[in-house]
């Protein structure tokens, strides 16, 4: 899945049932946050949601292609990502 | 202790701290530098700084960052000492002094003083910016200031857990992360994410996070709590600060739900234990814990191993020994003092008057009685009821010092306003006495030094013209004698010109034209009020109130003060002080059934007033003590007690500040501890009493004025000699 929008506590209710549906429906879940212009915790907390939501059913949740304003949210709060170009977007599995 | 006691106690310590800064840097103004100083001024400026940060004064903390910080400078030995910074230094002194008062008055600061601060503040910044970034704005000095700073860094670990609501609130959790970055190095962060509900649950829009972070920063708790002020009441905040010891992590860890996270793993990812350290602790709670099996006890378990084995991370452990030793240091120096209510002071003072009074009750009773055992156990008591009251009054008794050490920058400030060169010396700073006195006596010395260089010390040409060394010397001096102390203030000045203080006087209509004066008697004029021989009135002095004010504050303090002057040579004013208030070692006297109280200090001795000596005196009033001149004053006439002279008549001969006298009473009665009380106001005028008591029977006696009736007595003996020398003419 992608995210195109800001990643915020405005978006947060919105944003919490597409990334639990990812989990639930695809063997590899994965979000694409290149787009994302903005978030803030709440937007970081549903990140660690999926991450443990995905984990408790086995899989491993992705962030992939974090954008500039993702990744300092990322470092700042020391949580870890893929940090790999499109090539990897198949990964293994695939 | 309360608030506002707290905050009291610490604009008193500031203060303290803010006078010692001073005398230290006066002394590197000078030219002299130790390192030890440096490190004097430096712990004065953080405790200052510190300690306004607990009660959250922002301005007083910013400002004194940046002088903490430059001095940590000087310190490490980055920046050199130089006179210009000291004086720079100096001026910021005076800026925290500042802001200290407008704190304690409750006041802000006015815009220019707070310009003051800023373009102090950018002159730190210069010798700020050698080191790390060169600062380009007063503000950034501060802000840059504190991370450049090397050894004062600590290690602080700060546990965070965000409210729910917190979201809702228009907070994000993350900002105070980007925020905290900027007083220190964030070194580790785990953020927690393990209160988050199940998924069906979580309310996206309610915040579940935590931070565990590692902080390295030479910023004070304070500062670094500061940073969560806005979030203060939606968050739960724990900060261990460098100095934490093992007990305080411990208490972290046992806060934390135990359950869901491995505290192992979070001190190590935290920066507070190394991975080896966290995998031996394991190992040790696996043998211990292969018997219990229990998992709670378990995740509980691998703190406290970590301590019992001291393995919590070496930076931390060092980071703390090290800030502990400093404060060792400074509070092995605290704890020799303790702050006490003066109120109290004078109450024990007072109880241990009234001690003196009763036991003088039993020492009469014994006498009476005629009971040898009983006089024995009275006088044993009355020695030590002597040792208490002098211990208690040992208790009020401060060395003069700090009150001279003030002058320092007086005499520093003066001298360059009035282009002269003048130095300070100081002796016997450690003469001690009577705390009311220090405060009382520092106005009338402040006159008298700053009427010493203005006055008193010629200009340079002048000096150099009279072959005198360009450099004036003032010079404050305090020692004891006769059981009073004496305080000094001279200068190697111009002295008192005599004929020119005739001739104000004159003009001023204090003296008739003509008048024949003793040298002493002119030197004492300038005491009389309005007499100013300033030729132009200045700001420092000369204002024509000086002086007599002096006179008057230290004649209401018991005291004297006389003036020793040469011309071409310099002036001496010397301030005659009783060492005490309250209470004394008298003598009691009686005259027809009056007692009075003589203060023993000024006893000199006692003789028998013979028929003889009588006759010899007829009708004068002096006799011949050994070859001397003793003039004497007939107290029964002096107080108009009538009654008829006793058979036997005694002579008390008195001396205070080299003069002598005798007073003629009817009987001696020996010595007796005295406590001093006040005189009513309608009494306070009396002349030759200074106070009164109560003796150990319940009787009042009152005490007599000596230095008052010497006046009297020399007074009129001048008069006489006056006379004399008018008939001779």
């Amino acid at each position: 899945m992608r995210i195109d929008q800001r990643m915020t506590i405005y978006t947060a209710a919105e944003l919490k049932p597409r990334l639990l549906a990812e989990i639930a429906d695809s063997a590899v879940p994965s979000v694409d946050l290149s787009a994302v212009q903005e978030i803030d915790a709440a937007g970081l907390q549903l990140l660690l949601l999926a991450r443990r939501e995905a984990a408790a059913v086995g899989r491993e949740f992705r962030i992939l292609e974090p954008s500039e304003c993702v990744r300092e949210v990322l470092s700042l709060a020391a949580v870890s990502y893929m940090d790999s170009g499109p090539t990897s977007l198949g990964g293994p599995a695939t | 202790m309360n608030l506002d006691q707290a905050f009291e106690t610490y604009v008193h310590e500031s203060r303290d701290l803010l006078q010692q800064m001073e005398e230290l840097l006066l002394e590197f103004s000078q030219g002299r530098s130790d390192p030890e100083s440096v490190n004097a001024l430096f712990r004065a400026a953080h405790t200052i700084k510190g300690s306004a940060g607990l009660f959250g004064l922002d301005g007083i903390v910013d400002f004194t960052h940046g002088v903490e910080s430059v001095l940590d400078l000087v310190r490490d030995g980055a920046v050199p000492m130089t006179p210009d910074l000291a004086a720079l230094l100096l001026e910021c002194r005076d800026h925290m002094a500042g802001l200290v008062e407008a704190v304690a008055a409750g006041t802000e600061l006015d815009d220019e003083a707070l310009r003051t601060g800023a373009e102090l503040q950018r002159q730190l910044g210069t010798y700020l910016g050698g080191e790390a970034s060169a600062a380009q704005s007063p503000t950034a000095v501060v802000e840059t200031g504190g991370s450049g700073v090397a050894g004062d860094e600590g290690y602080w670990h700060i546990s965070v857990r965000f409210g729910r609501d917190v979201f809702r609130n228009g907070m994000d959790p993350l900002s105070f992360m980007r925020f905290l970055s900027t007083v220190g190095r964030i070194v580790a962060v785990t953020t927690l994410a393990h209160e988050i509900p199940a998924a069906d649950e979580m309310d996206p829009e309610s915040c579940y996070l935590g931070f565990e972070i590692g902080l390295v920063s030479a910023a004070d708790q304070s500062t670094i709590e500061g940073v969560f002020d806005f979030v203060r009441d939606d968050c739960t905040l724990q900060i261990l600060p460098p100095t934490s010891r093992a007990a305080d992590y411990v208490a972290l860890i046992e806060a934390l739900p135990a359950d869901e996270v491995r505290v192992g793993d979070l001190l190590v990812r935290c920066g507070a234990i190394t991975e080896a350290q966290l995998e031996a602790a394991l190992r040790i709670q696996g043998a211990e814990a292969a018997g219990i099996g229990d998992a709670a006890a378990q995740a509980r378990l691998i703190g406290e191993i970590l301590i019992a084995q001291k393995s919590v991370a070496p930076p931390v452990v060092e980071a703390a020994l090290d800030k502990q030793k400093q404060l060792r240091d400074g509070k092995a120096q605290e704890s020799r003092f303790i702050r006490v209510d003066a109120d109290k002071l004078d109450r024990l003072i007072n109880q241990i008057g009234e001690l003196v009074i009763a036991g003088a009750g039993i020492n009469l009773v014994a006498k009476r009685r005629g009971a040898a055992d009983l006089l024995e156990a009275a006088s044993v008591l009355g020695t030590l009821v002597e040792d208490v009251r002098d211990s208690a009054l040992q208790l009020r008794m401060v060395p003069i010092g700090a009150t001279f050490n003030r002058f320092q920058r007086v005499v520093h400030d003066v001298a360059r306003d009035l282009n002269k060169d003048i130095a300070l010396l100081i002796n016997g700073g450690d003469t001690e006495l009577d705390k009311t006195m220090v405060e009382r006596i520092a106005d009338p010395l402040m006159h008298l030094v700053r009427n010493a260089m203005d006055h008193g010390i010629e200009p340079t040409e002048v000096r150099v013209q009279n072959g005198k060394p360009a450099r004036g010397t003032v010079k404050l001096n305090a020692y004891h004698d006769s059981g009073g102390i004496v305080i000094e203030v001279g200068d190697d000045g111009g002295g008192l010109k005599t004929d020119r203080i005739v001739a104000k006087a004159v003009s001023r209509g204090l003296i008739p034209e003509g008048a024949a004066l003793t040298q002493r008697e002119i030197h004492e004029l300038i005491f009389e009020p309005g007499f100013s021989t300033a030729s132009q009135i200045n700001n420092l002095s000369g204002r024509g109130v000086g002086m007599d004010v002096v006179k008057s504050s230290v004649t209401d303090l018991r005291g004297t003060v006389e003036v020793d002057s040469r011309e071409g040579e310099g002036t001496t004013i010397r301030i005659r002080l009783p060492l005490t208030l309250a209470i004394i070692d008298g003598f009691l006297v009686g005259v027809n059934d009056s007692v009075f109280v003589v203060p023993l200090d000024m006893v000199e001795e006692c003789i028998e007033f013979t028929d003889a000596a009588r006759t010899e005196a007829r009708g004068r009033e002096f006799v011949n003590l050994r070859g001397q001149v003793l003039p004497f004053i007939q107290i029964r006439d002096l107080f108009e007690i009538g009654g008829q002279p006793a058979r036997r008549e005694n002579i008390l001969v008195v001396r205070y500040a080299g003069q002598r006298a005798g007073l003629v009473v009817d009987e001696l009665l020996g010595e007796a501890q005295t406590v001093i009380k006040p005189l009513g106001k309608l009494f306070q005028k009396v002349r030759g009493i200074g106070g009164s008591t109560i003796l150990g029977d319940g009787r009042v006696a009152l005490i007599m004025d000596i230095p008052g009736l010497l006046r009297h007595v020399h007074g009129k003996a001048t008069n006489r000699e006056g006379a004399s020398a008018t008939a001779l003419q």
